[in-house]
């Protein structure tokens, strides 16, 4: 697991994954077949562009005072017998929950889907105290029979298809005979080995869809009923968050219930919706632990233009309508936040110093897919530019930068715009074949891989239009 | 009505038949057309690469050639969408508000060809001749960014002669975005190899848009094919008749 921190730039972690063609033909499958199941859904509301606007303004007014709302969610969760910790890190965040695991002489947890877990890379953290984290959700269960890492938010297991899956679990469910690749033979040896799991283990790790600081109320929401049984079985139960998942007040949960299901599954509603507030002598954990997470996201809160990333409810829409996600998967991302909202978060929660994160702002080709999908309108091109001229800013002077300057002198008036035309066709001599170009040097010559390029022309627009006004005078 | 062009780089510099198709067409509608010859870029490039002072100069460039002008025109969806969308994001992130105030002025008159022709004139039919078998790509900027709904269709559906196939998965990316093509290649071809083929599966001659950098990729992917399918731009298109096919 790597978290937050990509092991390479995203141009060579693509490269490995374009040229899969399974992977390719598992991914567009699946986001095809989401991305028009969403458009139907999305396309039954009528007031949808209103409600994702609603969403914006909702998700802005509490970030604008973010700290007093987790102040406020701090002391109703107390109120109702729960304990809030803050982790300003991973590192902090992880030793929270090895701590409580410890004091109860836990060796062994079961965790409901959480990205927020696996960006401080909980499992390994537990792992090296001895602690043994059992994935719950039926695709990150996959996932991590096969010590693989999550390629979707919602869909982990998206670059799997059904007969690898067979053979995974003929090899890691022992005691479940020669299973067949029927989807639901399949589920059912999954089911077996996880209910075994869910009714003998004490402790559970949970993420959090939202959490309403007026009333202390926390919420997953979830498809296969494994959230709510890890929330309700075992004894103690902790709950990691982002800070930026807290809302205000218990109505703002209607929009987002509305807005977070048909923009992820494309369902009307999520199968799943569990709510818990504290404790409850004699039903459910007897003891609760919500994990506040900063790890960054101040310094994303801070910051004008990137703010808005942090209205993120992680439903993925705009991985599923990306065509750059569509042809790499997540992995190329080298994060748990993979495709458009990866590309701008992950960079931001670990400084633009970052050699590998600071290239995930140009892994766009900024066709605004993404912007459009989104249910509460994070402006993700516009912040996908920002963030690269925050890059160049860290990078200083590179080769690109000097040719950039020399475009923008040449550009700086239209006569020297004509003198470099002049040079470009004089220049170009030796490249040409039958009027184009098929091989290019240097920066520009990731074009001509696969493309040619049609060589300058001999007269240009300026230059016909002189010629013109020449002739009418 | 007078109508000040903005040719873009692109097109002055590689496509000069595309600046010539928009003056010839808007003068045969009836428009007075001018070229104001100091200008180059709009800046585009340098700031979605991230290169904000070298935008911000390109910016203030086009203020200054521009702001007089009653309407702007290109025919280019991509750069109008930079002034209309990206030049106030610019001008805010340097922090300038004297420029933010002058392009926040100039933006509501500036126009690609298409949605000026149909969304601000009224015009669908430019009388247009072009007996070949067409398949239109709507470009990302064009549609997402200006909205310019079916503008674009409306004019190709009134052309003469011409026949025009729908194109699946037209609303997908091309794959150019600009240095994206260079920076990331190996994404940027898999996206167009998916683009090309489903050109090619039209059995179209031609595949037309309002933004000669999308057709440059796509046309040097097609050219790489040695398909022999290409591309032309749709003023190109607009501007023939039956006297002169233009392209």
């Amino acid at each position: 697991m790597s978290g937050l921190h990509p092991p390479k730039p995203f141009p060579e972690a693509a490269r490995d994954k374009v040229s899969q063609p399974q992977l390719r033909a598992n991914l567009r499958k699946v986001t095809h077949t989401i991305r028009e199941k969403r458009l139907r859904a999305v396309g039954e509301v009528p007031h949808w562009e209103e409600l994702r606007v609603l969403g914006e303004a909702t998700k802005d007014a509490t970030l604008a005072n973010l700290s007093d709302r987790l102040l406020q969610l701090e002391a109703s969760v107390k109120a109702r017998g729960g304990q809030v910790h803050w982790a300003r890190d991973a590192a902090e965040a992880r030793e929270l929950v090895a701590r409580i695991a410890e004091s109860h002489g836990v060796d062994e947890l079961i965790k409901v889907k959480s990205i927020t877990s696996d960006e401080i890379e909980l499992n390994a953290g537990l792992a090296e105290r001895g602690i043994h984290a059992i994935e719950t959700d039926l695709a990150e269960l996959i996932v991590q029979l096969s010590h693989d890492t999550p390629s979707h938010i919602l869909v982990p297991a998206i670059h799997r298809n059904r007969a690898e899956i067979q053979a995974l679990f003929n090899r890691e469910l022992p005691g479940e005979g020669n299973l067949s690749d029927a989807p639901a033979e399949l589920a059912g040896a999954a089911r077996r080995y996880l209910r075994h799991k869910f009714l003998t283990t004490k402790m559970a790790v949970s993420g959090v869809n939202f959490a309403v600081a007026e009333t202390g109320t926390v919420c997953v929401v979830e498809s296969e009923g494994n959230g709510r049984m890890c929330l309700t079985l075992p004894e103690v139960l902790v709950s990691v968050m982002g800070i930026e998942k807290v809302l205000e007040r218990w109505e703002d949960l209607a929009v987002f219930m509305e807005l977070l299901p048909r923009s992820s599954t494309a369902e009307r509603m999520n199968p799943y919706t569990s709510f818990w507030s504290g404790v409850t002598p004699g039903d459910g954990p007897q003891e609760f632990h919500l994990i506040l997470l900063d790890n960054g996201r101040t310094d994303v809160l801070a910051d004008a233009t990137g703010r808005q990333t942090l209205r993120c409810i992680r439903c993925s829409a705009c991985l599923n309508v990306c065509p750059v996600y569509e042809r790499t998967g997540g992995h190329a991302y080298g994060s748990v936040y993979p495709g458009p909202i990866g590309a701008i978060l992950t960079p931001q929660l670990l400084g633009m110093a970052d050699k590998n994160a600071n290239t995930l702002p140009g892994a766009s080709s900024l066709c605004g897919a993404c912007f459009d999908a989104c249910p509460v309108r994070i402006n993700i091109p516009q912040v996908l530019i920002y963030l690269r001229g925050e890059a160049n800013e860290e990078k200083g002077v590179t080769a690109e930068a000097l040719a950039m300057g020399a475009v923008g002198y040449a550009m700086s008036s239209g006569w020297r715009f004509e003198g470099a035309l002049k040079l470009a066709r004089a220049g170009q001599g030796p490249l040409v074949r039958g009027g184009e170009i098929t091989a290019l040097p240097g920066l520009l010559g990731g074009w001509t891989q696969s493309r040619d390029l049609k060589a300058v022309p001999p007269q240009s627009f300026r230059e016909w239009w002189r010629q013109r006004e020449g002739a009418d005078g | 009505m007078n109508v000040d062009l903005f040719i873009t780089c692109v097109n002055d510099a590689m496509f000069p038949r595309t600046g010539q198709a928009t003056v010839r067409l808007l003068e045969r509608l009836g428009h007075e057309v001018r070229f104001n010859a100091n200008q180059t870029c709009c800046g585009q490039m340098h700031l979605n690469t991230g290169y904000r002072e070298g935008a911000l100069k390109l910016i203030r460039k086009f203020v200054d050639d521009y702001r007089d002008a009653e309407v702007v025109v290109m025919p280019s969806g991509s750069c109008a969408a930079m002034v209309r969308e990206l030049y106030p994001e610019a001008a805010r992130w340097g922090g300038d508000t004297e420029l933010l105030r002058e392009v926040e002025d100039l933006a509501p008159r500036v126009y690609e060809l298409s949605e000026f022709l149909v969304n601000r004139l009224g015009v669908e039919d430019v009388g247009a001749y072009y007996p070949h078998r067409v398949t239109y790509h709507p470009t990302c900027h064009a549609m997402r960014v200006l909205r310019v709904g079916d503008a674009p269709l409306r004019l190709l559906r009134n052309v003469r002669g011409m026949t025009l196939l729908e194109l699946e998965g037209a609303e997908e990316c091309c794959g150019f975005g600009g240095t994206f093509s260079v920076k990331n290649p190996d994404v940027s071809a898999a996206m167009l190899a998916d683009k090309t083929r489903h050109v090619l599966d039209t059995g179209a001659e031609v595949c037309t848009a309002g933004d000669n950098s999308c057709l440059l990729h796509i046309g040097g992917g097609l050219h790489r094919l040695r398909s022999g399918a290409g591309t032309v731009h749709l003023a190109e298109i607009l501007a023939s008749t039956e006297e002169e096919v233009f392209a």
